[in-house]
């Protein structure tokens, strides 16, 4: 097993009562605001660009058809541009939950699962 | 230009037939490995939760790039341009639903299976009856899409055509023998080595899916010097439908002349189709279970990073491959092997391979590419062996018939009976159905899981008010309409590519996939179950929602 100094060993039990404890913290109520704060805008955003290039490919065929360049329509433009979507909402989410929102879930769950530090 | 059934000669078919059985028995040998580890029902459920997020991140790619995204969607974009390619979109785009709403949380709040997430402050036993109920048909749909594909297919990918004969079989008898063949091994996969030993397989399955795909689509783009308009406007010329071939509407949506009523259903279908696309891979049981073996919540995100990152280009590359063939292989001789295209990509390999080295290289590379696409559908099977067996093993057989108090060993034991007697029901069925559209059963399982599945796990994960009441009703609603509308639609009945074809006429459902119907019917079955009903217990979903988010009392990993 990893030396891990202070907290070693299988860590103690997590009561119902501990997790109910830690619900209406000021601390997890700003975690709750830190993770929504991303995730609401960034669905609609997604499921909100989805839909308008479905909706397009279904009623705007001519707009679709446009030719941009050699053999390049917008049509195939803008599906690539659901796959940069995609990876780059990915990547975004990874980034701010790196930033934003880890550290703050590890503390609040240390504290739950170990007790306050003092 | 006869492919397969001219030069598909014994060369071809021994290079591949090897090639299938050396991948065999590397995976076998890793099961072997995998059945040392597994003892817990952690072990056989979750693969003792130990996984990296590379790793898991390739098996979960693995279990969703099935033989349907392979050779179907290459197939679908060679024969009617690009529309397949709004398939690809739909698949792609919907793990950002699982990726920003579902699968950290389910991480933090289950244990082994969907049901542990929708039942944690519910009434037990009707809860988990309901979800292994919704489980298992999804499963059950998509598994018997795997198997009925996978007959014809390995029929055609050892070149036996109608009349032709191999190894004394002829093709009838070939793709029976097929079935069993990937029913027995998948079988195999899951009751020996348990979801560890299958992850390993899935990795080693994804590689070589990945690579075989990457290496055709190489030679594809050299052919077009790395232009890739070039290649797209080859196909366009060979299609015969000129630049519409690189607009949509070829296959879905298609405008009828002079039929506005149709025209309005067809498109309407189409944007139905859309919405189960995008909203049923999260709701998929064998994808979901996937995130339990992983250590924890940022594990289970950085893996579905990885799994973006390999599904998306893995499209990217059908892109390539299926306007290649059309461009190459061209539409008449990709319909003269099969109708549906689905040897469009095995086609274009040995065309290529031919024209680059030969007809040894042609085969080489053909016996490659029907590798890969049989290393598609055994990690997909397998897969969904795993969820359905399970859920059964862990919801209906510990937590309804034991109420909770079986053993561990009791329950692997059981999950390893249920793992074979899902697989025996799966070769039966898939013997008996082989004429099923494999396109209507896949649609079938993205509609129940996007009506059944989606809303009430978000509803339980996000929704405090949310109770027992809502979620059968929920469940149950949802199911039962995406299946009734299904049977009510011209894909069952009333036209002559119907299931039941145009002799009967039961479709007053107008739209070929239920999905615009029936999430919302779904959601508002589950919306008015829990008004119309007094449970409530906000302090145990405060607890989950604590442990949802920071992962404290959430499942650990096991320790070897």
């Amino acid at each position: 097993m990893a030396d891990t100094p202070t907290r070693e060993g299988p860590p103690p039990e997590v009561t119902e009562e501990q997790l109910v404890a830690m619900h209406d913290d000021p601390r997890f109520v700003d975690l709750k605001r830190r993770l929504f704060r991303f995730i609401v805008p960034a669905t609609f955003g997604f499921l909100g660009w989805y839909l308008l290039y479905v909706l397009l490919s279904a009623y705007a065929r001519d707009f679709m058809g446009i030719v941009l360049f050699g053999h390049i329509n917008v049509a195939l433009l803008l599906g690539l541009g659901q796959f940069v979507s995609t990876f780059g909402i990915a990547w975004a989410y990874s980034r701010y939950a790196s930033r934003h929102y880890d550290d703050h879930a590890d503390a609040l769950h240390d504290e739950i699962v170990y007790g306050r530090e003092d | 230009m006869e492919l397969l059934a001219q030069t598909g000669d014994d060369s071809t078919r021994n290079l591949t037939l090897f090639l299938v059985i050396v991948m065999t028995l590397v995976t076998v040998f890793i099961t072997i490995w995998g059945h040392r580890y597994t003892s817990t029902t952690a072990d056989f459920h979750s693969g003792g939760r130990n996984f990296k997020s590379w790793q898991n991140g390739f098996a979960i790619a693995s279990d969703y790039m099935s033989a349907a995204s392979f050779l179907g969607i290459a197939g679908t974009i060679a024969l009617y341009g690009y529309d397949g390619f709004l398939y690809s979109i739909g698949f792609l785009v919907a793990w950002l639903v699982a990726l920003l709403l579902i699968a950290e949380l389910l991480r933090n709040s289950g244990r082994f299976t969907v049901a542990d997430v929708l039942s944690y402050r519910m009434r037990q036993r009707p809860v988990r009856t309901a979800t292994a109920i919704s489980t298992l048909s999804v499963s059950t749909f998509y598994l018997l899409a795997q198997m009925v594909g996978t007959g014809a297919l390995i029929a055609l990918l050892l070149g036996i055509q109608e009349g032709d004969t191999f190894m004394g079989m002829d093709a009838d008898t070939a793709k029976i023998a097929g079935i069993v063949f990937v029913g027995a091994i998948m079988t195999f996969y899951v009751a020996f080595g348990g979801m560890k030993g299958n992850t390993w397989v899935q990795i080693f399955q994804a590689v070589i899916l990945v690579g075989g795909a990457a290496l055709l689509v190489f030679f594809v783009l050299m052919k077009y010097n790395f232009n890739i308009s070039e290649l797209l406007g080859q196909a366009a010329a060979a299609s015969g439908h000129g630049t519409a071939f690189l607009e949509p509407g070829q296959t879905y949506g298609v405008e009828v002349d002079g039929d506005a009523m149709q025209t309005m259903w067809n498109k309407l279908s189409f944007l139905s189709l859309g919405l189960a696309l995008v909203l049923g891979t999260a709701g998929l049981p064998h994808i979901l279970i996937r995130f339990y073996t992983v250590p924890d919540a940022k594990t289970a995100r950085r893996s579905i990073n990885w799994a973006i990152g390999l599904i998306g280009s893995f499209y990217l590359m059908t892109l390539v491959l299926g306007f290649g063939a059309a461009a190459i292989v061209g539409y008449d001789a990709i319909v003269t092997q099969n109708a549906a295209g689905n040897t469009a990509a095995p086609q274009l390999a040995q065309t290529v391979g031919t024209d680059f080295g030969g007809s040894i290289f042609g085969a080489v590379l053909l016996a490659i590419i029907a590798s890969a696409a049989m290393a598609a559908i055994l990690s997909t099977v397998s897969g969904l062996v795993i969820a359905a067996s399970s859920s059964f093993a862990h919801d209906l057989y510990n937590s309804v018939i034991k109420r909770g108090k079986a053993t561990e060993q009791q329950e692997v034991k059981v999950a390893k009976f249920a793992s074979i007697g899902v697989g025996a029901v799966a070769i039966v069925l898939a013997i008996f159905s082989q004429n099923l559209n494999v396109a209507f059963l896949v649609g079938l399982a993205f509609a129940v899981a996007a009506s059944a599945n989606l809303p009430t796990l978000l509803l339980s994960l996000f929704w405090k008010r949310f109770n027992t009441n809502g979620a059968l009703w929920g469940i149950y609603g949802g199911l039962i309409s995406a299946l009734a509308l299904v049977v009510f639609s011209p894909t069952f009945s009333s036209t002559p590519s119907s299931l039941l074809g145009e002799g009967v006429n039961i479709a007053w459902f107008p739209l070929t996939n239920p999905a615009l119907v029936s999430i919302p019917f779904g959601l508002a079955c589950a919306v008015i179950g829990t008004l119309t009903s007094n449970e409530s217990n906000p302090s145990r979903f405060a607890s989950m929602q604590v442990r949802a988010l920071t992962g404290a009392g959430a499942e650990r990993a096991a320790k070897h």
